[in-house]
């Protein structure tokens, strides 16, 4: 058992921390915000010159083969920053299901400029019926006499509206919730009969409805297994899981500190509010909240490449639970305890908690993630 | 000892229920249904047609042009204007002001404001609150100086709740600075439209801008504008806060959000099944359904106290604390109810008469606004932390 980290993730942890420091303070990222497409494009290549781009992909793949640890120090950093860049949409997701495709041709189209910086991608799988069932597919690929032909929606796209291509899932067999006959079909963005809808989501970041009305693609659209995805899907949806995991740990982390100073520098009844046991001993309690938060996206990601996939899943749904009581508890108690002045949009308690709020709906809520621990099949396996 | 609500009370509940179908616009009641954002218009409208009706001051004794209705009257009121879907009273007005200048002010007071607050002809609103002055609203620093038959008053006022649409604030303004810091505060009415006002407005989280920063320069306020004696302000701020008994916890809004949540979870489907079947979620919902129920019986029993003449003591504190973790479980529980729906946010959809198309389905739109908004209910009024020491300090005397 060893929870230290190593030199090179110390140097790691260093530099994002640097990144978030210098670029991420936080009137500067309400001018990022405000750019048409909600982020900045001079952050996305910062990203890319510091090599994040290409750090959850093996050298094989034109990456530095990070560990889902290493993931864990960026998402955290990017977490206490509230970072805009579609980090998550396009590295980790998209990302995760190309890499995860196997596939060395796409790797030096999609991947490569994907991690120059030069590529932006969006993975849309979710759909309007779909909550957060992985295996709810109803937007189908009919095959054609050149390639396949896709129709349905896909909903909540993570930055679907700024990606130069889209991996889309379909279904190419099966019913509608059979985890067999899931494809992914990369589409461009320009593809006739597509039509995004982009939106702000409540936290700040971006959005999109995607329409497929007879989307037509070529045969070599299809990447990886035909029907053969959905692992792929699972696993990366799971990293990406535990991913956010660690980015909630940074925001919780940054609006305990802050909330922390309030309890000690707002003056009230003659002395800092902090003098109160009441507020105290909730501020313990919400220290015990955020160690047990450190401790599952540790969990999570220690676990998130665990060949065992029973011992994976259950990890990684127990880590989202926490999370998810863990930031709630934290975020509501950030802002009573600041009171009115946390409810305004000037300051910056609001956007942690509504970050954490919206990482609660985000692949799996806590009650999605509690059936999925205790289902039979993740159950029998036994944690680390 | 009798559960069920009197003939007479049934009677008055029908009465309210065909009043509220014949008066409220439909525009109005679409909108509150849906949760959209309300004009000033649709507060005032309805507050006249209220007025119009006998009904605005329910609890304002007949002389001043109250309705005098009993409590459970009241409730019953409340009941059903919030089944009926029509916009909350605005409250500053007639259940805050009214009734301090009811009880504490001068007979040119009562002649010149209750006749307005009753008609809606005035919007009130509350000048309590200062940026160094919260929980601890008595640390106050807002001066009025007597010069003449004018008091001057320059200080600022904040979290001002609707102060764009305000013609009067009430305010407590310090005017004894060397007294101790209860006794020199005083309890002023100051017109909106005096020179040297500028409401500044507020965007809380939500990105509505539905509170405001008040400031107050060199502001000439009549003298005959004190209610009550100079340096007794915080005995009528106390009277003022402790006074709403009725409509504090919030238990027919309450009641309405869960038939509205319970409606979202009856259409919200998680492979195929409806939400509201699902065990998890479901026991969800009956457990606040159980502790709502358990606050209305708690509500009326304190109502019916004090019609028997006994003190409301700590009951407003007690209301108002389990009522705001009601209200907030509800938001909460209808927040996870849309699932990833709760994150796209199409601000314009909150606006009634946008023609655009919903993102996800269309009582989606405002659930996370208002999950984060109703952060406010266990912060203002008195924090829920504030209401705590009320109560235990009465129950315990230490």
């Amino acid at each position: 058992m060893d929870f230290t980290l190593s030199d090179e993730q110390r140097l790691l942890q260093d530099s994002v921390r640097r990144f978030i420091d210098n670029e991420y303070g936080f009137e500067r990222r309400r001018t990022y915000a405000a750019n048409s497409e909600g982020f900045s494009r001079e952050n996305w290549r910062k990203l890319a010159e510091l090599g994040l781009l290409g750090l959850p992909f093996s050298e094989a793949e034109g990456g530095s083969g990070g560990s889902p640890v290493d993931m864990m120090l960026v998402m955290e950093q990017f977490g206490r920053g509230l970072l805009l860049e579609p980090y998550l949409a396009s590295v980790i997701l998209a990302g995760g299901v190309l890499a995860g495709a196997a596939d060395e041709a796409r790797h030096r189209t999609l991947l490569t400029p994907l991690i120059e910086g030069r590529l932006l991608l969006a993975f849309a799988h979710g759909e309007p019926q779909s909550r957060y069932t992985l295996a709810n597919v109803e937007t189908t690929a009919r095959r054609t006499a050149h390639g396949f032909m896709i129709s349905g929606r896909k909903a909540v796209v993570l930055h679907g509206d700024t990606a130069d291509k889209l991996i889309v899932s379909a279904r190419t067999s099966g019913g509608p919730t059979d985890a067999r006959g899931i494809s992914l079909f990369v589409v461009d963005k320009n593809a006739a009969g597509l039509t995004v809808r982009g939106s702000q989501t409540i936290d700040g970041l971006r959005s999109a409805e995607l329409t497929l009305a007879d989307v037509d693609i070529g045969p070599d659209a299809c990447l990886g297994a035909l029907d053969g995805a959905f692992p792929t899907i699972e696993s990366t949806i799971d990293a990406a899981t535990a991913a956010i995991c660690a980015e909630a740990v940074g925001a919780m982390g940054m609006l305990m500190e802050t909330t922390l100073d309030y309890l000690k520098t707002r003056q009230q009844f003659g002395g800092p509010i902090g003098r109160n046991q009441a507020l105290q001993h909730r501020m313990v309690d919400m220290q015990i909240a955020f160690e047990q938060a450190k401790s599952m996206a540790l969990l999570a990601a220690m676990m998130a490449s665990n060949p065992d996939h029973a011992a994976r899943r259950r990890a990684v749904s127990a880590a989202k639970v926490q999370i998810d009581r863990s930031g709630r508890f934290i975020g509501q108690q950030a802002i009573q305890l600041h009171g009115g002045i946390a409810m305004t949009d000037e300051y910056k308690a609001g956007h942690y908690f509504k970050r954490l709020t919206m990482i609660g709906a985000t692949f799996g809520d806590a009650d999605h993630h509690l059936g999925r621990f205790s289902a039979p099949d993740t159950a029998d396996a036994e944690a680390a | 000892m009798d559960i069920n609500y009197t003939p007479e009370e049934e009677s008055f509940r029908s009465e309210v229920r065909n009043f509220i179908r014949e008066s409220l616009k439909e525009e109005t009641r679409r909108k509150v249904e849906a949760g959209l954002r309300l004009e000033k218009s649709d507060y005032v409208d309805w507050q006249k047609a209220l007025f119009r009706r006998g009904w605005f001051a329910p609890s304002w004794p007949k002389e001043h042009g109250g309705a005098a209705l009993t409590p459970v009257q009241q409730w019953i009121l409340e009941d059903e204007t919030a089944r009926g879907h029509a916009p909350r009273t605005i409250p500053f007005g007639v259940n805050m002001v009214g009734p301090v200048i009811i009880a504490f002010g001068s007979d040119a007071q009562k002649k010149r404001f209750l006749p307005r607050i009753l008609s809606s002809d005035d919007w009130w609103c509350q000048g309590f609150s200062e940026p160094g002055a919260g929980s601890d609203l008595a640390s106050l620093k807002a001066r009025a100086v007597l010069d003449g038959d004018h008091f001057i008053v320059n200080g600022q006022k904040t979290w001002t709740t609707l102060a764009q649409y305000a013609d009067m604030i009430f305010c407590l303004v310090r005017t004894d600075p060397a007294a101790k810091k209860q006794e020199g505060i005083s309890f002023l009415l100051i017109d909106m439209k005096s020179p040297g006002i500028t409401v500044r407005p507020i965007y809380t989280m939500d990105g509505e801008a539905e509170i405001n920063e008040v400031f107050f320069d060199d502001v000439r306020v009549p003298a005959g504008n004190l209610v009550g004696q100079i340096n007794k302000g915080w005995d009528y701020a106390k009277f003022l806060l402790g006074h709403e008994r009725t409509g504090i916890a919030g238990v027919g809004t309450s009641k309405q959000l869960l038939r509205r949540l319970k409606q979202i979870a009856g259409a919200e489907r998680i492979d195929g099944r409806p939400l509201i079947e699902e065990a998890r979620f479901r026991d969800k919902l009956a457990a606040i359904e159980i502790e709502l129920m358990a606050l209305e019986v708690t509500n009326l029993r304190f109502l019916t106290a004090e019609r028997n003449g006994k003190s409301p003591g700590v009951e407003a504190s007690l209301l108002k604390i389990k009522g705001t973790e009601i209200q907030q479980a509800i938001t909460e529980l209808a927040l996870e109810a849309i699932g990833p729906y709760a994150l796209p946010f199409e601000r314009n959809a909150l606006q009634d008469g946008w023609n655009g198309e919903p993102i996800g389905p269309d009582y989606a739109a405002p659930i996370a606004a208002h999950y984060f908004n109703w952060r406010k209910v266990s912060i203002f009024g008195g924090s829920n932390e504030i209401q705590k020491n009320i109560i235990a300090k009465m129950m315990l005397g230490l």
